[in-house]
């Protein structure tokens, strides 16, 4: 495609990001045009049946629904630029006002997961590889297997009848965020959210961990380091780990991003007021300018968290550098 | 993307093929593989029989609502009253049959998508591989919920949205494991020989491309299950009342406190579903990846 005669890492962070540009482009296309598809007319839809010709022209004309589809698209995606996410259909408020507080509330819950589940797991995953066919290393690979075939409602659930309902009662099944009040005035009622998404993402990483630092163990430099003798500690820390780190940057941003799709129904599960759960009610209730939103917003992130990947791994990774 | 598993691609190891009934045979040497495949048969086999077994009907009131165990509900009844032994019996049909059939589209169209970008080596794989990263940025339960929102949970539509997000997932390993194979003598031989295009990708590629591709679709058979599965959790199954394992779990979750058995059978149910699943698709990779540590040392 484009094959821009850009040389070293800044160019190719260039070319990078052209293409998520291109990315997020054809995903607006896409998703306009999926919504297009709807059958049925979206002023008659918030009107009711008993609205009046003048007034359904009205809202048709504010709507730009009176307008060529191409140019309803450009309506759309300027504002997209300029921040104005569009209207709800269902709520007729701002969908930028309306899924303000719900993105920071998602973003605790996705942040939390995050900073606790990635050293975990790195950790997990570097351990065994150490510890290759050793006890922990056949326990926790066999044990993160399975965790990692469960569904992440499954873990959430079965999270709940341990901790909240059935065996224990130490933490509340619910999760709910009163309008007002911020994620972490009731910390209590994160705990399961964010163990599940832990649950949920860490398998993926230390797989992954494990098998680049055997690679890395094995190599000639880790066992040059050796020999020079360098104590165990400086070979592990300063030569194997970081290499071993550049194959799981990718795990990482994949898994984040999936954790954009994942917490839809995990905020569904303890019924947490999050971006998860504007998705379910706009689509329960046909709202598709929020569908489109979201949609958006969550391919951003996802182009976002790739492009993010790409470029560390490529800082951590020289010998990769010299390709570009 | 794809820019970096190009990156990659010369540095991991080529995978050697294999042909897929030989590692399959020879998967089922591990422990892990069996038990996949009797936990697999075990939930395929009572979502056949089941119906025909269930004491009761799926949606026969049998008693009162959240009944503990004991009596005529041997795993009590549910929120309604209804038996959840009976329900559970019932209620893993529309979801295998959803994720097979699902898993099945994504593998074929996205096993010849793969296969076509790699052997076209020209624009053509470019713009098939973009198409795949702008389906690959929608999340597989989004792109689920956007096609529900705008036609509706029906069967069909389940069906295809996950197929679709499938597709770009099957796509991206084919072509990544074909472009290897691509280069080699023989398919520069088949070319001279005059053989048909089509049969070069069919005949030579897919066979020498089963490996990675069989352990891909095993992996996407885990996630489409729970896909299948939390979409009826979501309220969004084709039956919105149905004898259904995520329709079953997000109607009883209310009423765990005293009836834990509404949610806890189905819950049981998808778990050895996805963990067997899981277990097989493990032991077909570690089989492939042995053949090839194995051939790498001849």
């Amino acid at each position: 495609m484009n094959r821009l005669r850009l040389g070293g890492v800044g160019g190719f962070i260039v070319r990078r990001l052209l293409l998520g540009v291109l990315v997020l482009v054809l995903v607006s296309v896409l998703v306009f045009l999926a919504t297009q598809a709807l059958p049925g007319d979206p002023a008659r839809a918030i009107l009711g049946r008993n609205a009046t010709p003048e007034s359904l022209a009205a809202l048709r004309r504010q709507l730009h629904l009176d307008q060529p589809v191409i140019n309803q698209y450009w309506t759309w995606v300027t504002g997209l630029l300029h921040g104005n996410l569009g209207v709800s259909l269902a709520a007729q408020e701002p969908i930028s006002k309306l899924l303000g507080p719900r993105l920071v509330n998602s973003g605790v819950l996705v942040l939390l997961a995050a900073v606790l589940s990635i050293p975990l797991s790195v950790a997990i995953g570097a351990w065994a590889a150490l510890k290759r066919e050793k006890v922990f290393d056949t326990a926790s690979s066999n044990l993160l297997l399975l965790l990692a075939a469960l569904p992440e409602f499954v873990v959430a659930l079965v999270l709940v009848i341990v901790f909240a309902t059935t065996v224990l009662h130490v933490l509340p099944a619910i999760s709910t965020v009163p309008p007002g009040s911020q994620p972490w005035d009731n910390w209590e009622a994160l705990v399961l959210p964010v163990l599940t998404l832990v649950i949920a993402v860490a398998p993926y990483v230390a797989r992954v961990m494990r098998a680049s630092m055997i690679e890395v163990l094995e190599s000639d430099y880790v066992e040059m380091a050796r020999l020079k003798g360098l104590t165990e500690r400086t070979v592990l820390l300063r030569h194997a780990l970081p290499n071993a780190l550049g194959p799981v940057f990718q795990v990482i941003a994949l898994n984040l991003a999936y954790l954009a799709g994942g917490i839809i129904i995990i905020e569904y599960v303890f019924n947490y007021s999050g971006v998860g759960g504007a998705i379910q009610d706009a689509v329960l209730n046909h709202d598709l300018p929020v569908v489109q939103a979201l949609a958006m917003l969550i391919a951003t992130v996802y182009v976002v968290l790739n492009l993010l990947a790409d470029v560390a791994t490529i800082l951590v990774t020289p010998r990769l550098r010299t390709r570009l | 993307m794809s820019e970096t598993s190009v990156a990659f691609a010369d540095v991991e190891a080529v995978p050697t093929p294999v042909r897929g009934a030989n590692l399959l045979r020879r998967s089922m040497r591990l422990w892990r593989t069996r038990i996949g495949v009797a936990l697999v048969g075990l939930i395929v086999l009572i979502s056949i029989i089941g119906p025909y077994i269930a004491p009761y009907g799926p949606s026969t009131p049998v008693g009162v609502p959240n009944a503990n165990p004991g009596g005529k509900a041997v795993l009590g009844t549910d929120y309604l009253g209804q038996d959840v032994l009976s329900r559970t019996l019932y209620g893993g049909r529309s979801i295998l049959v959803m994720a097979v059939l699902a898993t099945a589209l994504g593998l074929i169209a996205g096993g010849a998508i793969g296969l076509v970008a790699a052997y076209s080596r020209n624009a053509l794989d470019d713009t098939l591989m973009r198409g795949m990263d702008v389906l690959l940025a929608l999340p597989q339960i989004m792109l689920a919920l956007v096609a529900v929102a705008i036609i509706g949970p029906r069967t069909w539509v389940i069906v295809a949205a996950i197929a679709l997000t499938t597709v770009p997932r099957i796509a991206r390993v084919a072509r990544g494991a074909a472009q290897p194979v691509v280069e080699r003598d023989f398919i520069a031989c088949s070319e001279a020989m005059g053989v048909p295009r089509w049969r070069i990708v069919g005949g030579e590629l897919l066979p020498n491309t089963l490996g990675p591709l069989m352990v891909e679709a095993s992996l996407r058979m885990t996630y489409n299950i729970a896909v299948v599965a939390a979409l009826a959790f979501l309220g969004l199954a084709p039956d919105p009342n149905g004898a259904n394992w995520g329709t079953m779990i997000t109607e009883n979750q209310i009423v765990l406190p005293v009836q834990p058995w509404g949610t806890l059978a189905p819950i049981i149910a998808i778990a050895l579903l996805t963990m067997g699943t899981g277990l097989i698709g493990d032991g077909i990779a570690r089989t492939a990846a042995g053949i090839d540590r194995a051939r790498g040392e001849e």
